[in-house]
């Protein structure tokens, strides 16, 4: 776990690319969840942000 | 006469072209090769993708091109993250993508397992079962809203056959409560094959040295499924999953052909209604809007699976 944290802090692309691919499956339970209908209103934003950080970490270092 | 296949190339090339493309650099060619594509691709799918973005912020609506287009901000977005009618044809596409790609990806990998024991007569079961997806979408549709018949579809004479319930009580395309499984059968009857095939790809692939092996070792046969067999097709079967998940998400002739969407609304899928709002109601920026969540949606999941899929690889 600490190691996550480092890879963060020293802007490595694998624990970005898990933070990234975290936040798009959240944003797509949200979207396709049958129990609250905020989690829907807010899921798009979600898997927008989830995307965009996807696509510009897949650039960072090993 | 050369025996260098490149200089026999050359020769062959007519004159005038020769001429032309002897002064050009290696990138300058590169780039006449590719040019053509990259302007094709860059005409039929980033400009529509950029017009579409655009649109989703007006209030444009397609029937009514005189009209002035408005810039409306963000609204689009917000009235359809708030719409509880797309909820729940969110609800019904998850629905159907999650039980089709399960049904799918568990018959598949099971026929392709029974395809690879290499039976007496294999090679025709094979042709048999790969039939259904060389089928275009629409007669499948129709055929089987026959089959799903009440009186006459041999479906329900054959649950009836197996349960002994009459076969006229009830109504595969009409029944709110059966209307989602019959599309889930239909898609996993046509589809099933395509991830067999992928999942019989990745079983050849395993060399045979490697249960000599485990053999030798004594490994028992379900270790050795466990250990080497479902480790390497992993990779083929999160393929057949990616390919499966994305058609699925977009899925719509089918299931137009054969529920229209209905009984209701219970099997309109997101891409069904995308469709109404798009080329029925005219909502046209309204829609637009609509394709860009559902576009980043499997844009999203794309990206997840190619990683998982290159993580899967690097093992």
């Amino acid at each position: 776990m600490s190691g996550f944290f480092t890879g963060l802090f020293r802007f490595k692309r694998g624990p970005w690319e898990m933070l990234a691919t975290l936040i798009i499956a959240i944003g797509v339970f949200m979207l396709m969840q049958p129990f609250v209908m905020w989690a829907f209103t807010y899921s798009f934003i979600t898997t927008l942000v989830g995307t965009v950080l996807f696509i510009i970490v897949s650039h960072f270092p090993e | 006469m050369s025996e260098n296949p490149i200089e026999r190339a050359a020769a062959a090339t007519p004159q005038p072209i020769a001429r032309n493309v002897r002064g050009l650099s290696d990138r300058a060619l590169a780039w006449w090769f590719v040019g053509p594509t990259i302007a094709l691709l860059l005409a039929i799918n980033i400009f529509p993708l950029i017009w579409t973005i655009n649109l989703s912020f007006t209030n444009f609506k397609a029937n009514r091109p005189n009209r002035e287009i408005k810039y409306i901000g963000l609204r689009n977005y917000e009235r359809i993250l708030n719409d509880a009618d797309i909820w729940l044809n969110m609800q019904a596409t998850a629905h159907f993508l999650i039980w089709t790609i399960v049904l799918q990806v568990l018959i598949g990998f099971a026929l392709a397992w029974l395809i690879n024991r290499n039976f007496r007569g294999s090679s025709f079961w094979t042709t048999v079962i790969v039939l259904p997806m060389m089928l275009s979408p629409a007669v499948v549709g129709n055929f089987w809203t026959f089959l799903y018949q009440p009186q006459i579809g041999l479906f329900n004479y054959i649950v009836s056959f197996f349960t002994g319930v009459d076969p006229s009580s009830f109504e595969m395309l009409g029944s709110v409560d059966l209307a989602p499984w019959s599309i889930i059968i239909v898609d996993t009857w046509m589809w099933t094959p395509f991830v067999m095939l992928i999942c019989l790809a990745g079983l050849r692939s395993i060399p045979d040295y490697i249960y000599e092996a485990a053999e030798i070792d004594r490994a028992s046969r379900w270790r050795q499924f466990w250990t080497i067999t479902l480790p390497m097709v992993l990779p083929f079967l999160m393929l057949a999953v990616l390919f499966r998940g994305i058609e699925n998400f977009k899925m719509f002739d089918l299931v137009v052909q054969l529920t229209g969407g209905g009984p209701g609304s219970i099997t309109e899928l997101a891409s069904i209604n995308l469709k109404r709002e798009a080329f029925e109601k005219w909502r046209t920026g309204y829609s637009s809007a609509f394709a860009i969540i559902l576009f980043v949606t499997v844009f999203g999941l794309a990206s997840i699976y190619v990683k998982a899929l290159n993580k899967v690889k690097e093992r």
